[in-house]
């Protein structure tokens, strides 16, 4: 058993609550957030022990583990709080706003032997793990090319102002949505070399960014992500990943994988060449509690059992999350690079006035049949 | 209290299919958004469903489900034996308005706007003593509009919901609801999970008897949570009355040997299934007769 609290009861705390609360191995002894009103229905139904002050809590609780679901900006100062304490963390994506900071406290876990777990749930998603699998059985040879997406109906009009609104506070398309798919990325790829051509477009918001486009270069290829939260085509929010590599392409998203295997491939046990399609109906196990899909369950599990062994390295640990922050700051950073695009004013005189000639009397050649 | 209690189709018509909700696939997910963009196909399905003998439509609260109501009403010969059960409410439009607007914008929100005085009553005098039932029993009431005149004998509360209470440990609210749909609309409350061994345990707290509660209930395990036996021995051995949702597993199972599993299991009250052709609905039904004679 492990004694455990949590902080911040938006839609994610709230969601965590209920899960954790339902976990056998899990003593839940205090719940914490600003505002009293939802704090007092729970305490009033659920007889939850609840704190409006975070120390408070970590003081008189004292639990041993905890997890953070408050806006991005307050995560740094709850999570060093938590850790001088001696308490196994697991905090919400993005980990932090400023790389400074997860690098910090990256380095203060470890120091204190404690577990650390960032909510990228994608990396518990069947498929998405099955990729991972290929990849480490280098199935597809090596990637020289990728695409990872993102994209869900979350700002459709302009809207009120919330901590999402507001870039200062963690707020916008690029650390709430992107953040899912260059998380994926940086597992399957790793740290990128440089980013380019970043751009963060506002479509509706006044102050941030509703869609986002990066290019990402690796050693041997690119990996382009492409993230808009604005899509009213869309149910509800979708990832999807497209890897391409010398021996073959893969295509996941959170129900299925799509594998194509060339013949010059090491083709792995279960798989064919040609086309593969597995669901995550054959890559799931039941969890001990379903609320909004396995990975929510199987995050919590997986944090739960690594804070009771001690096990202080493991799937998403602050490590891992400092790279895909490190990612976002990169990506943000280049956005507002001066000279950083070749314009089409000051791109060569000789390409602008003659390619397009160039172009014509040579499609013309091709139509006449090359004379 | 006393409601009468009348026995379920054995057959209910869902409504995923018609709102891009897929299990296995986006792609397919899509291809039925747009395939049912129109109401006129929905209701061809439906129409179907009624012709091979599928009266129950098992369907969210989702704003074009007032449609399929409109149009229902509009020909009352047509569809003299159709039974709706609504299930509530429809997340995805409170999950977005809790985003933009908090948990108390997002109530206010759905509460009516101007109505009858006891309802104004309800809502502000509870809002303020934190007391969640009258604001419950109106954010129901809203629910419940669009389904005015029809008969509606089972009232469910959706799985995001009921899953999310009983991992809080919010039991009183499944007594709340149950109470209200009796009282309100002489309705037996239904409840769904994912979770069905620990939700009955649940309901026994809260005290409603013999609930009716559907479940993913497949010959894969797929999303049983607490595993298949635990599920078999919950139908073997509690009181409840089980319906059973995805016994295809999505598309997993081939449907003959996932019929004759679902049927052989001790107490089972319906299956829940979607199907967007008339050939496959009547295939389940045709299934559905051999290897479920008595029911």
């Amino acid at each position: 058993m492990i004694d455990v609290a949590v902080v911040g009861l938006g839609k994610m705390g709230l969601s965590h609550l209920s899960m954790i609360k339902a976990h056998p191995d899990v003593n839940l002894v205090g719940v914490c957030d600003a505002t009293g009103y939802l704090l007092d229905i729970l305490a009033k139904y659920t007889g939850v022990t609840t704190y409006k002050d975070l120390d408070k809590m970590l003081d008189e609780a004292r639990p041993q583990a905890i997890i953070i679901a408050t806006p991005t900006h307050l995560h740094a100062g709850m999570i060093r709080r938590a850790l001088e304490r001696g308490i196994h963390v697991f905090c919400e994506k993005p980990l932090v706003i400023d790389p400074a900071d997860s690098i910090e406290l990256t380095a203060l876990a470890e120091q204190k032997g404690l577990v650390t777990q960032v909510g990228y749930h994608n990396r518990f998603v069947g498929a998405f793990r099955e990729v991972k699998r290929l990849l480490d059985l280098d199935a597809i040879g090596t990637v020289n090319t990728a695409l990872a997406e993102a994209y869900g109906p979350v700002v459709l009009k302009p809207a009120g102002r919330t901590w999402r609104s507001e870039r200062a506070t963690g707020g916008g398309c690029l650390y709430d949505y992107a953040a899912h798919p260059l998380n994926l990325l940086t597992w399957y790829l790793g740290t990128p070399e440089s980013v380019s051509g970043s751009q963060l477009t506002s479509i509706f918001s006044a102050q941030i960014d509703d869609a986002v486009a990066s290019t990402l270069h690796y050693p041997d290829g690119t990996a382009q992500i492409i993230s808009n939260w604005s899509d009213e085509s869309q149910r509800k929010m979708t990832t999807k990943i497209t890897l391409w590599g010398t021996n073959g392409r893969i295509y996941a998203d959170r129900q299925e994988i799509h594998v194509y295997l060339r013949d010059t491939a090491t083709i792995p046990e279960g798989y064919r060449v040609g086309w593969n399609v597995r669901y995550t109906t054959e890559l799931t196990e039941a969890p001990w509690f379903y609320l909004r899909g396995e990975e929510y369950s199987a995050q919590l599990d997986s944090f739960v059992q690594r804070a009771q062994a001690g096990a202080s390295a493991g799937t998403n640990d602050f490590a891992s999350a400092a790279v895909t922050d490190r990612v976002i700051s990169m990506i943000s950073e280049d956005a507002v690079r001066e000279d950083s695009r070749l314009t089409s004013d000051a791109a060569s005189d000789l390409a602008v006035n003659t390619a397009p000639k160039g172009r014509i009397a040579a499609a013309l050649t091709a139509l006449r049949g090359g004379k | 209290m006393t409601t009468t209690t009348r026995t379920m189709d054995r057959l209910l018509f869902g409504d995923n299919q018609f709102f891009g909700v897929n299990h296995m696939s986006e792609e397919k997910a899509r291809a039925q958004q747009m395939r049912f963009q129109d109401t006129d196909a929905i209701m061809s399905v439906l129409d179907a469903a009624y012709d091979e003998g599928v009266h129950t439509f098992m369907c969210t609260t989702h704003d074009r489900i007032a449609e399929v109501t409109d149009h229902v009403r509009a020909h009352p010969d047509r569809y003299s034996d159709m039974t709706f059960f609504p299930c509530m409410p429809y997340a995805h439009k409170y999950a977005n308005a809790v985003t933009e607007d908090g948990f108390l914008g997002a109530i206010r929100k759905f509460l009516p706007e101007e109505g009858l005085l006891d309802s104004i009553a309800r809502g502000t005098s509870s809002l303020a003593r934190k007391d969640i039932e009258g604001v419950t029993t109106l954010l129901i009431d809203a629910e419940m509009k669009m389904f005015e005149g029809l008969d509606t004998p089972v009232i469910w509360l959706q799985n995001v919901v009921v899953d999310l209470l009983s991992g809080l440990g919010f039991t009183d609210a499944f007594r709340i609801f149950a109470d209200h749909v009796r009282k309100r609309y002489n309705a037996e409350p239904g409840f769904i999970t994912m979770n069905l061994p620990r939700l009955l345990d649940d309901l026994d707290k809260a005290g409603v008897e013999n609930p009716i509660v559907c479940s993913n209930i497949n010959k894969l395990g797929f999303r049983m949570s607490g595993g298949v036996d635990a599920y078999r021995e919950a139908m073997d051995k509690r009181p409840f009355r089980a319906v059973a949702m995805s016994v295809y597993a999505s598309g997993a199972i081939p449907p003959r040997e996932a019929i004759e599993w679902v049927t052989s299991l001790p107490n089972l009250e319906s299956i829940v299934f979607g199907a967007s052709s008339r050939a496959n609905i009547a295939s389940t039904v045709s299934l559905v007769d051999e290897y479920w004679p008595q029911r």
